[in-house]
């Protein structure tokens, strides 16, 4: 086991409760996030994992709780103010932009830090060729990184799944996120191809110090991987500790195996 | 019929400024000439002018309800319709067989377009789809005045065109227009009750919800779709009736079709009472613009107001008035 | 085995984003160039200058101005006519108001005026979407017509309502306007604007503003949580767009027709605008020049096809079997490929590197 550099609380959850006209998706939910943790959420299908990234990242607003993100009590924004803060997520469902090659894809990601304006652009020689080629160099580091050089240039629409799935955590990391969340990075993925992205992931926290928000539903992988668990189930909160705590947790144990009533 | 609480008061609101605009600029502006009867003359006739907007609007929705398809060629499809009576009438049929053979003629069409333009571009994008409307419209516009030349031609169907007075002789109404709106009521109810009550109707509603799943259990997309051209086609041929009787069979009938996309825009994509009531309020809000308003701007806003009317509601509700809302999900 | 990458090796990234990056796609353009500018002004006779490469330039600029904006940042706009009368008549304001400006600079800030304009119409796309965006672009193209029919104050209060471009020159001698331009003169002052513009349109695509349409495009909400500001970026590209169609309206009623009248601009325009955008290729830039090519050229072709075979149909008649024909070829490519003509020529460019072999 190599040392973890585990820091202060970076995100607050605090008695969070979402719902959409009767329907309540998330009910008082309340857990903190440490600097450079890996944090994970899990939780049967329906029990608001995907909602909470929502609310993290601005998308959902909550109608009770407050949101603490960097000591600063954070009041309700627009949807892309979050990358400005620092937040860039990957999708459940890939949201890649399929019209565009590889490369492009990740260079999106870097779109905060583009400062040239419209008229360099359409000029394009001077200030925003230099700015092109600074933020391209940083973007083929990715691309190393990822190992995804042979499809630099292919239209994402055109890759596999998977792969697919590595272009998209591409382009969350060409933001240099605070947070990265990950939605179910791993799903419908080979055991190899699994093993890949834990080890991107593993990577990501270690080199870069990335705090990490992770949803997935492969409990080998979860437990190996995250510092800290929350669970949820139907909106509610059932436990939040760390992988040994929460996988001996009763409520745990029973949502996931179901009780005799 | 469930009726959202939001829609409801959008609806009363518009009514309100219907009656409200007109009577303010009416005491403020001595150019405009305000009374309650006339007032209720030019509202009346805006209402009924909007039931025929509602018809054409209709045929829209039921092929976009269908197959998402944006039927840019309905506009054609009524002058095509209306040309083909007026030209078969001409050769000597009497005017019950020559609506029969209009209708077989359409229904010929439907399935043609079927068969040539939907089933080879299916599953293409939208606007792939969209833009092949088009090219039928070019295509209609061109076979039927090819076919039946493109002068304004008559059709008599033996309405009175009279206008008559009523409510105690102040309200001067058309009755043409009132035996139209009278006919498209019926047209529109009794589509409601097939599209409700009958097998092909369920079948329908189950393709629209999701073609692919209504596919998995059986129901034949392609007889679907070459239907509801052809109800469209119906749909087309009545409002081909009405407008040509009313402004003779000419070109000019194509353009309605875009005066019906207002009408589309304010009641959503895929209501059929939302084409009804959108249509009521385009035309009843046009009417009293154009009376009340536009004399104060220059005049002839006709051109451009239900537009703007659809523009500004869909700022405030972007699915329109009965379209669903459309969530977004990550 | 001549069209091909293999065996020219790039060693900076600034090599790896040029423009053309294969040797035979540079040659090739600066052959069409060459072409453009010194070939056909030489060969070409009047009739072919004034009423196909005239059309030709500057419908494909308007062309590239809606790909810009329904190719690249997926708003679909059926207000271009509209958009191209608000430039023609901002140049006739202009150029009447300040007889001693420059004809690049009215042609220009008639752009941008349309750009304002633009803008303005493009605020309701951040809450409206497809086709109900495309219908509330209507909304555009008939209040703007309406607008400058009905206040004199745009025509100058003229009589008639049509009114004619007062001649200008460039390099204070050379006439580019008025009934005393040569066509000569008028295709090379067309052509130079146009390439010009287009080499803009081609940076703003390659740069972070482009990427930005892309995304949005392609899908609007994950664009949004990676930081990509809605409003903002589709009213860049409705700026934009509209710069194009106003430079290119503006260029229609001064070079092309000589008065500017809002009839050259209704519906018709904008539906053909958006035919040339479809048949070429939604989001390329070449694709707005094959689109504006065949739908210029195709009329013509119709219209003189009866003579070659000797036949002799009434005028009126031949329009209509126009239109059907037209009707038939969209759809007709629509079928064959909906990508449109620069995804045949990607297509064709994809083979010739593998040439001879089959694959």
């Amino acid at each position: 086991m190599f040392q973890r550099n585990i820091g202060d609380v970076i995100l607050e959850v605090q008695g969070i409760s979402l719902s959409f006209g009767a329907m309540r998706v998330l009910n008082n939910i309340s857990f903190d996030i440490r600097q450079g943790e890996i944090r994970s959420i899990i939780g049967p299908n329906g029990a608001g994992k995907s909602s909470m990234l929502n609310v993290i990242n601005g998308v959902y607003h909550p109608q009770e709780g407050t949101i603490i993100f960097q000591g600063e009590r954070r009041a309700e924004m627009k949807v892309h103010e979050a990358a400005a803060q620092g937040i860039a997520r990957t999708f459940q469902n890939i949201a890649l932009f399929k019209g565009m090659s590889t490369l492009d894809n990740i260079m999106t990601g870097r779109n905060q830090m583009m400062k040239s304006n419209l008229l360099q652009q359409a000029i394009y020689w001077g200030k925003a060729q230099k700015e092109e080629l600074k933020h391209r160099k940083v973007v083929e580091e990715i691309i190393d990184f990822l190992e995804i050089q042979a499809i630099r240039k292919t239209p994402v629409g055109r890759l596999p799944y998977g792969m697919q799935k590595r272009v998209e955590l591409g382009r969350a990391l060409a933001a240099e996120p605070e947070i990265l969340l990950l939605d179910e990075p791993m799903a419908g993925m080979n055991v190899e191809e699994k093993e890949d992205m834990s080890r991107f992931v593993l990577d990501i926290n270690d080199e870069f110090g990335t705090t990490i928000v992770l949803i997935e539903h492969d409990m080998g992988v979860v437990m190996d991987l995250s510092d800290r668990v929350v669970v949820l189930d139907y909106g509610v909160q059932l436990a939040d500790g760390s992988p040994d705590e929460v996988r001996n947790n009763q409520a745990v144990i029973d949502a996931y195996l179901g009780v005799a009533h | 019929m469930h009726i959202e609480r939001d829609v409801f008061y959008i609806i009363l609101a518009s009514l309100a400024l219907m009656v409200a605009i007109p009577w303010a600029a009416g005491m403020l502006s001595e150019d405009i000439f305000f009374e309650w009867p006339f007032f209720f003359e030019v509202a009346i006739g805006g209402l009924l002018a909007g039931v025929m907007y509602s018809l054409v609007a209709l045929g829209f929705v039921l092929i976009f309800k269908a197959s998402g398809v944006f039927n840019f060629a309905q506009g054609a499809m009524v002058l095509f319709s209306a040309l083909t009576l007026v030209g078969l009438q001409e050769k000597g049929l009497p005017i019950w067989l020559a609506i029969l053979a209009t209708l077989a003629i359409m229904a010929l069409l439907a399935y043609l377009i079927e068969r040539l333009v939907l089933r080879p571009l299916v599953n293409q994008e939208h606007i792939i789809l969209f833009m092949a409307t088009i090219g039928i419209t070019y295509f209609l516009d061109g076979f039927g005045q090819t076919l039946w030349g493109s002068e304004v031609k008559i059709l008599d169907i033996g309405f009175s065109n009279q206008p008559g007075f009523y409510f105690g002789g102040k309200i001067l109404i058309n009755d043409f227009d009132l035996i139209a709106a009278l006919i498209a009521g019926v047209l529109v109810v009794s589509l409601a009750l097939f599209f409700q009550y009958t097998r092909i109707g369920r079948a329908l509603r189950a393709v629209a919800d999701d073609n692919q799943a209504a596919l998995s259990v059986g129901i034949p997309l392609k007889h679907i779709w070459v239907i509801v051209w052809t109800v469209a086609g119906v749909v087309a041929l009545v409002a081909g009736i009405m407008w040509g009787s009313k402004l003779g069979v000419q070109f000019s009938l194509a353009l309605i079709a875009l005066k019906a996309l207002p009408v589309l825009i304010l009641g959503g994509f895929t209501s059929v009472p939302g084409a009804i009531v959108g249509g009521l309020i385009i035309g009843a809000g046009e009417k009293l613009a154009e009376v009340f308003i536009a004399p104060l701007i220059g005049g002839g806003i006709e051109d451009w107001f239900a537009y703007m009317l659809a523009l500004a509601f869909l700022v405030f509700r972007p699915q329109g008035l009965f379209g669903e809302k459309i969530i977004e999900r990550v | 085995m001549i069209y091909r990458e293999a065996g020219e090796f790039k060693s900076s990234y600034q090599a790896d984003q040029a423009i053309l990056t294969i040797r035979q796609d540079r040659w090739f353009i600066w052959g069409l160039m060459a072409f453009a500018f010194l070939v056909i002004p030489a060969i070409s006779s009047e009739y072919w200058l004034t009423t196909i490469m005239l059309p030709f330039l500057i419908l494909g600029l308007a062309a590239l101005g809606l790909n810009i904006l329904t190719g690249y940042a997926g708003q679909l706009s059926l207000g271009t006519g509209g958009f191209m009368a608000t430039g023609a008549f901002a140049a006739y304001k202009l150029a009447t108001a300040f007889p001693e400006l420059n004809i690049v600079i009215v042609i220009l800030a008639s752009g941008l005026i349309t750009s304002g304009v633009g803008i303005l119409f493009g605020v309701p796309s951040l809450r409206i979407k497809g086709f109900y965006l495309a219908v509330a672009t209507l909304a555009s193209q008939f209040f703007l017509i309406w607008m400058f029919n009905k206040f004199g104050w745009f025509t100058n209060y003229s009589a008639s309502g049509v009114i004619s471009a007062p001649p200008m020159s460039v390099f204070n001698e050379i006439l580019v306007t008025g009934p005393h331009a040569t066509p000569v003169a008028k295709y090379l002052f067309v052509l130079t604007l146009v390439v010009l513009l287009t080499l803009v349109a081609k940076n703003l695509v390659r740069s972070n503003i482009g990427r930005e349409w892309m995304a949005v495009r392609d899908m609007d909400i994950a664009a949004e949580i990676i930081g990509i500001p809605m409003l903002s970026t589709k009213l860049k590209a409705f700026a934009v767009s509209s710069f194009y169609c106003g430079v290119a309206g503006a260029l229609w009623a001064f070079l092309h027709t000589g008065s500017v009248e809002p009839l050259a601009f209704d519906v018709n325009r904008s539906f053909q605008v958006l035919f040339m955008v479809i048949i070429g290729g939604l989001g390329s830039i070449m694709g707005a020049f094959l689109g504006a090519g065949f739908i210029v050229l195709l009329p013509i072709l119709l219209t003189n096809a009866p003579h070659w075979f000797g036949l002799n149909i009434a005028v009126d008649t031949i329009s209509h079997i126009e239109f059907m024909v037209f009707g038939i070829l969209i759809i007709f490519f629509l079928i064959v490929e909906p990508h449109g003509l620069a995804r045949l020529w990607q297509i064709t460019k994809e083979k010739l590197r593998l040439w001879p072999f089959p694959y």
